[in-house]
């Protein structure tokens, strides 16, 4: 058996193509992909809040001294404007032809005794699908100004600072949260985690599953395969510690390198944030999750190769497989929405039981009694399933097909 | 020495009404049940090569599988030497050096690894698989390009890596199914080279064929089967006289003969 899984752990290694997904692709090319566009990303953000972007003022004569207040502004340059322009329409063609990138409009009810002028209604005419955010920083402006105005009124009003509190914001929810941050977080990311790591696992079993099982009948090795002195189950058993050990390993390898990439890219800012996170985790747990996943990657392993079995060739091992992600996908979705514990009904579905609990783990509200009943459960179903690829392997109908 | 009697193996159909008119026509179904093989009977003693003839379908390949228990029997009994092939397969399977015409090789592994795999599954020692490999390599004249990927090989090289893979661990008898077909006239002369060798080192050989002279070239004995029985089993000499129109005519004389 070690025979056999030692050689295709070899011909596995040897061949690039299934290298290429399995390692490289985690590795190198994903964290390239998305360092690329949050960098790109972040880069088309800042850009659109440096730019210097022209604007014009109608009503200025209302407000001279806001007039003067933007004029300081860094980014901001004021244009004079056509005094003949003045209607709606008028002004909307001057941003829609792209000679400004905004006009402000004054209203004339503009002054300090907001009390009896009535809400004071500023107008901005902009092209919003561009990215400019031309009102973050207008707005930082005009809310300096808003705020003394409020001040003033509601001194000359006769009010103290408690009763200007209240009346701005008479009623307040607090939220007391008696769950930690670890709970907290971890319901967030306890969801992911387990996705991630299922189809990790599902997707690195599937290339070398298809060549492992499909692939040798269509070169006509498994017939030399059957022929020799070695029991049928001794060859089923080390192609499914092949494709198990594939499976586990392309998994660690993604989750290690995200760990890696994530602690380059967010150098020192969230650093600390996951590092506790991580920390608070600890290492029995972490034990834990990896433990749950292997009864996950032997029924994995057992499908994938009883298909690959079966199936003439490489393509059509393929054609079998890519149906599994969805069936995989749709009880590890469940245990992520949220409000999904691993209670009742929950606790007895395979798949969705062990991303529950790892879940749970994440969390740190594990009950370990249960994790002993669904690790026993899956066991035996990752058992089943290796014995029925077993008796599977043995048939000459689907061998010789 | 092998010896196989009243071998019968049946297939069970999963749509019969799958199957063309030809195949309904095939007295061979019956019901639910293909019976590939019905009757086939042969013999083959040391030092002697054996062809088993038939049309396409007949149930050549069948049997050569049953023989190398790659298929289990529904009825009959193999023996090679004093070991039964039926109630032990995996002792049978050391004994016996098994190679097709679709057989293949692992490209990602170099020829030597190929064949190492093979002596290793056989239960050969690496000292033992070595020897045998510069051997087998000298013999074959296949040293040059052993150490290569076998994606890389032409068919011949294919072919003669193959074969030593095919007689790694030393058989007592060799099987092969069409071992030269679709192959070029030079990678299917080393087959033919490598029977005749086999034949001298008194290995005995089973083969299937289409090509009759293969068989005056290289075959003691003559096996025909059709429909899934045999219909003449005797010498080369035997199946000559079958017909005096040459081979082509003795072969379709010996299909009658099993009509009649």
């Amino acid at each position: 058996m070690w025979l056999i899984f030692k050689k295709e752990l070899l011909e596995l290694v040897r061949d690039r193509k299934t290298l290429f997904f399995m390692v490289a692709l985690p590795i190198v090319v994903f964290p390239l992909l998305f360092g690329g566009v949050l960098y790109f990303t972040s880069q088309a953000m800042s850009d659109a809040q440096t730019k210097t972007l022209d604007f014009a003022i109608v009503g200025g004569q209302y407000a001279p001294e806001l007039v003067a207040e933007f004029e300081t502004v860094d980014n901001l340059s004021l244009q004079s404007l056509d005094n003949s322009i003045k209607s709606e329409d008028e002004l909307k063609s001057v941003i829609k032809d792209g000679s400004l990138d905004f006009i402000i409009e004054i209203p004339d009810n503009f002054g300090p005794k907001i009390e009896t002028s009535g809400q004071i209604v500023f107008k901005i005419y902009l092209n919003d699908a561009e990215l400019n955010s031309v009102q973050s920083r207008l707005s930082e402006i005009i809310d300096t100004v808003e705020q003394e105005f409020q001040r003033a009124a509601f001194q000359r009003l006769g009010m103290d600072e408690t009763q200007q509190k209240t009346l701005l914001d008479p009623m307040v929810i607090e939220k007391v949260n008696v769950a930690d941050e670890r709970e907290k977080v971890g319901a967030i990311i306890g969801g992911m985690i387990p996705y991630i790591l299922f189809l990790l696992c599902l997707q690195g079993a599937m290339l070398p599953a298809a060549d492992i099982g499909a692939g040798e009948k269509e070169r006509g090795t498994l017939e030399t395969l059957l022929l020799s002195p070695v029991s049928r189950t001794d060859i089923v058993m080390g192609k499914f510690f092949t494709i198990a050990t594939a499976g586990a390993v392309s998994a660690l390898v993604t989750v290690l390198s995200m760990a890696v990439w994530s602690i380059v890219l967010s150098q020192g800012m969230a650093i600390n944030f996951v590092t506790d996170f991580m920390a608070s985790i600890g290492l029995v747990d972490v034990f834990l999750v990896f433990l749950m996943l292997v009864p996950i990657v032997s029924m994995f392993a057992a499908v994938l190769l009883s298909l690959s079995i079966f199936a003439r060739s490489y393509k059509e091992a393929q054609g079998y497989m890519t149906p599994l992600v969805f069936v995989v996908i749709v009880p590890v979705i469940i245990a992520a929405v949220p409000g999904i514990e691993l209670k009742g009904v929950w606790a007895w579905v395979p798949l969705t039981n062990v991303a529950l609990a790892i879940k749970e783990l994440i969390k740190g509200t594990m009950d370990y009694l249960q994790l002993f009943a669904i690790f026993g459960s899956s066991v035996i179903i990752a058992g089943a399933l290796i014995a029925f690829c077993v008796y599977w392997f043995k048939q000459e109908k689907v061998l010789f097909r | 020495m092998i010896k196989i009697s009243g071998l019968a193996k049946k297939f069970k159909v999963e749509n019969p009404k799958k199957l063309s008119e030809q195949d309904k026509k095939d007295p061979r179904l019956e019901g639910r049940f293909f019976n590939s093989v019905k009757n086939v009977s042969l013999s083959c003693k040391q030092g002697e090569v054996l062809a088993l003839l038939g049309p396409n379908g007949a149930g050549k390949t069948t049997t050569l599988r049953l023989l190398s228990t790659a298929l289990q029997p529904n009825e009959g009994s193999i023996m090679i030497g004093d070991t039964d092939v039926i109630n032990d397969p995996v002792a049978a399977r050391k004994k016996i050096g098994f190679l097709s015409g679709s057989t293949g090789l692992y490209g990602r592994l170099t020829g030597r690894e190929n064949i190492a795999y093979f002596g290793r599954l056989n239960g050969m020692t690496e000292a033992a698989i070595n020897e045998r490999i510069n051997l087998l390599g000298e013999t074959l004249d296949m040293l040059s390009f052993l150490d290569r990927r076998c994606e890389t090989y032409s068919t011949g090289m294919k072919q003669k890596t193959s074969i030593a893979r095919a007689v790694v661990h030393s058989p007592d008898v060799v099987v092969l199914d069409e071992p030269t077909t679709g192959l070029d006239i030079m990678a299917a002369k080393t087959v033919i080279d490598f029977i005749r060798d086999l034949k001298r080192q008194s290995v005995p050989v089973i083969f299937s064929t289409h090509h009759l002279e293969e068989v005056t070239e290289l075959c003691d004995n003559v096996t025909v089967i059709d429909h899934g029985e045999t219909t003449f089993d005797g010498t080369l000499d035997d199946f000559k006289a079958l017909s005096d129109e040459g081979l082509h005519a003795s072969f379709m004389a010996s299909l009658k003969q099993g009509v009649a």
